[in-house]
């Protein structure tokens, strides 16, 4: 009986190479696609960010505040005492807010700041950081301070994790503000795309307020566009 | 900014477009439904199976996106010249293992102990660099005997196929020479017959150290799923969805496996109809799998390779 494996020398034409190449193509790229990105969202921030300005129009710091998803929430909460049962005062949170601010650091705090091209250091968070927990949900508060105020006509602020493991999205509500830069112009690009609905309110803000511009895509990275005169 | 552990912070992740940017916004939106769903469970046990249909679903997309477990268990399914029903039963051991230490490091840290979330990212992190340890051993080991057959091959010509072990039960009585494979397991054992493929235990117990690389590693989200439901009152559900998670894992896994250890075969049987340049391939091809497991390791060990993390944020 033929083995149905068996494959007489004369028979392995092209076409059977070509097969196997692609299998083996195929087998890569999923190889691959396991290096490329390790990690899967596991948590979503939503963002409020301030930027904040000196009178000279200069932008000296970034304000944060970055209200963690309900499942998450409960975790980083996992075992903290406190002396009402599922409420947290600030002075409660406060060891945690601590070991957030201070394993933020690892990563950059996620905010990456450039001023005409040229990348602006950020320095640790100001000394006055906190953690609050309402309707169950873990809010970060915490200020960013620039090494040196910057003066951009460009100032470009992108918020995100490159291992995709925390999903930043800004909030529908007042997601980006201007601190003291009235003659700015802002663009927030938000990191996908956005229901019909959403977009059609969006169309529906009058010209003359706020003159925000929204663009959307495809993007993971959620930026921030300053434009100064 | 100087960055530990040589974490490239160069560009964003923009565009992850396509299918592994469908895979990860579909699983982010099951994801994104536990939460309600765990509540709804409270009221209603009938959400209950709504949760578990939901964790079934994740698990599959879920591993169906990136990850090194199977990126690990294929290369090694290939290195080592697995069969596919092999494969298979390694690929759920791992899972049905992952489920277990998720449940065990949150049901003992949170449920036991009441640990904090800090408490348990540690206890994952002891976790994760035996796991990663283990993954760089597995490569390392199979890449000195594939990689020492592979250059063999290279450089020896035909004395190579006195070795142990044929490839077993194909092209029966057709192939003239050069046809049997040279089966050089970094565990010195030769396979069982087809017949008999799944008895015996040598390959499970050579398997074993591949299953516990693998699996002993639990997913984050698994993790913040558990410590949510026992939040809510509801561990026992937690329990369940994460079985069933690890379930949906299991069969993407399976599947993955099985198409990677379908394309081995196939290399097998063009390396017998060919003889020169197709063993070379054969032997190149398991070398490379073996390289792919050792690199995995390393990246993953070093914190190249940025892995889940559960604290921090």
């Amino acid at each position: 009986m033929l083995h149905a494996t068996f494959v007489p020398q004369s028979m392995l034409s092209c076409a059977r190479m070509n097969a196997l190449l692609r299998i083996f193509s195929v087998a890569l790229l999923i190889l691959a696609a396991g290096g490329l990105a390790q990690a899967h969202p596991h948590v979503w921030v939503t963002m409020q960010t301030e930027l904040v300005y000196a009178s000279d129009g200069s932008i000296t710091g970034i304000r944060h505040a970055w209200s963690f998803d309900d499942m998450f929430s409960t975790f980083a909460t996992q075992g903290l005492e406190s002396k009402e049962k599922g409420k947290f005062t600030r002075e409660e949170l406060a060891p945690l807010a601590k070991v957030n601010v201070e394993s933020l650091k690892e990563f950059g705090y996620f905010t990456f700041a450039t001023a005409d091209g040229k990348k602006a250091e950020l320095t640790d968070p100001a000394p006055g950081y906190w953690l609050d927990y309402k309707d169950q949900v873990l809010t970060l508060n915490f200020l960013l301070p620039f090494k040196a105020p910057v003066k951009a006509k460009e100032l470009k602020v992108e918020i995100y994790d490159p291992s995709i493991f925390v999903d930043f999205a800004f909030a529908k509500d007042k997601p980006v503000q201007l601190a003291g830069a009235p003659k700015c112009r802002l663009d927030v690009m938000l990191p996908r795309e956005m229901t019909f609905a959403e977009g059609k309110a969006l169309s529906q803000i009058p010209a003359d307020q706020k003159n925000t511009t929204m663009a959307w895509g495809a993007q993971f990275a959620s930026k921030i566009l300053v434009h100064c005169p | 900014m100087a960055q530990p552990f040589g974490l490239n912070r160069g560009a964003p992740p923009s565009e992850v477009g396509g299918f592994t940017g469908w895979i990860l916004a579909k699983q982010a939106e099951f994801y994104r439904m536990f939460s309600g769903l765990v509540r709804a469970a409270k009221a209603d046990g009938s959400a209950a199976y709504t949760l578990l249909s939901i964790s079934f679903l994740y698990g599959i997309f879920h591993a169906a996106g990136p990850g090194h477990g199977k990126a690990v268990i294929s290369s090694y399914l290939v290195a080592n010249n697995e069969t596919w029903r092999r494969g298979i039963v390694l690929s759920f051991a791992s899972a049905i293992l992952q489920a277990f230490t998720a449940i065990a490091v949150v049901g003992v840290a949170a449920v036991l102990l009441g640990a904090t979330a800090k408490a348990m990212g540690n206890t994952v992190r002891v976790i994760e660099i035996v796991s990663y340890a283990l993954i760089l051993l597995i490569g390392l080991r199979l890449l000195w005997a594939k990689g020492r057959a592979f250059l063999q091959v290279l450089g020896g010509g035909k004395d190579h196929h006195h070795d142990h072990g044929h490839e077993h039960g194909h092209g029966h009585g057709h192939h003239h020479h050069h046809d049997h494979e040279q089966e050089a397991s970094a565990w010195g054992h030769a396979h069982a017959p087809e017949p008999s493929e799944l008895a015996g235990t040598h390959w499970l117990k050579r398997g074993l150290t591949a299953i516990i690389a693998v699996g002993l590693r639990p997913c984050s989200g698994a993790i913040i799923v558990l410590v949510f439901a026992l939040a809510q009152g509801l561990f026992w559900i937690g329990v369940a969805s994460t079985f069933v998670m690890g379930l949906g894992t299991a069969i993407t896994v399976a599947a993955i496996a099985t198409l990677a250890v379908g394309a081995r075969g196939l290399a097998g049987r063009l390396a017998k109809a060919k003889p020169g340049a197709g063993v070379i391939i054969l032997r190149g091809v398991e070398t490379a799998a073996a390289l792919v497991i050792v690199l995995f390791g390393a990246a993953l060990l070093t914190g190249y390779l940025a892995s889940e993390r559960l604290m921090g944020v």
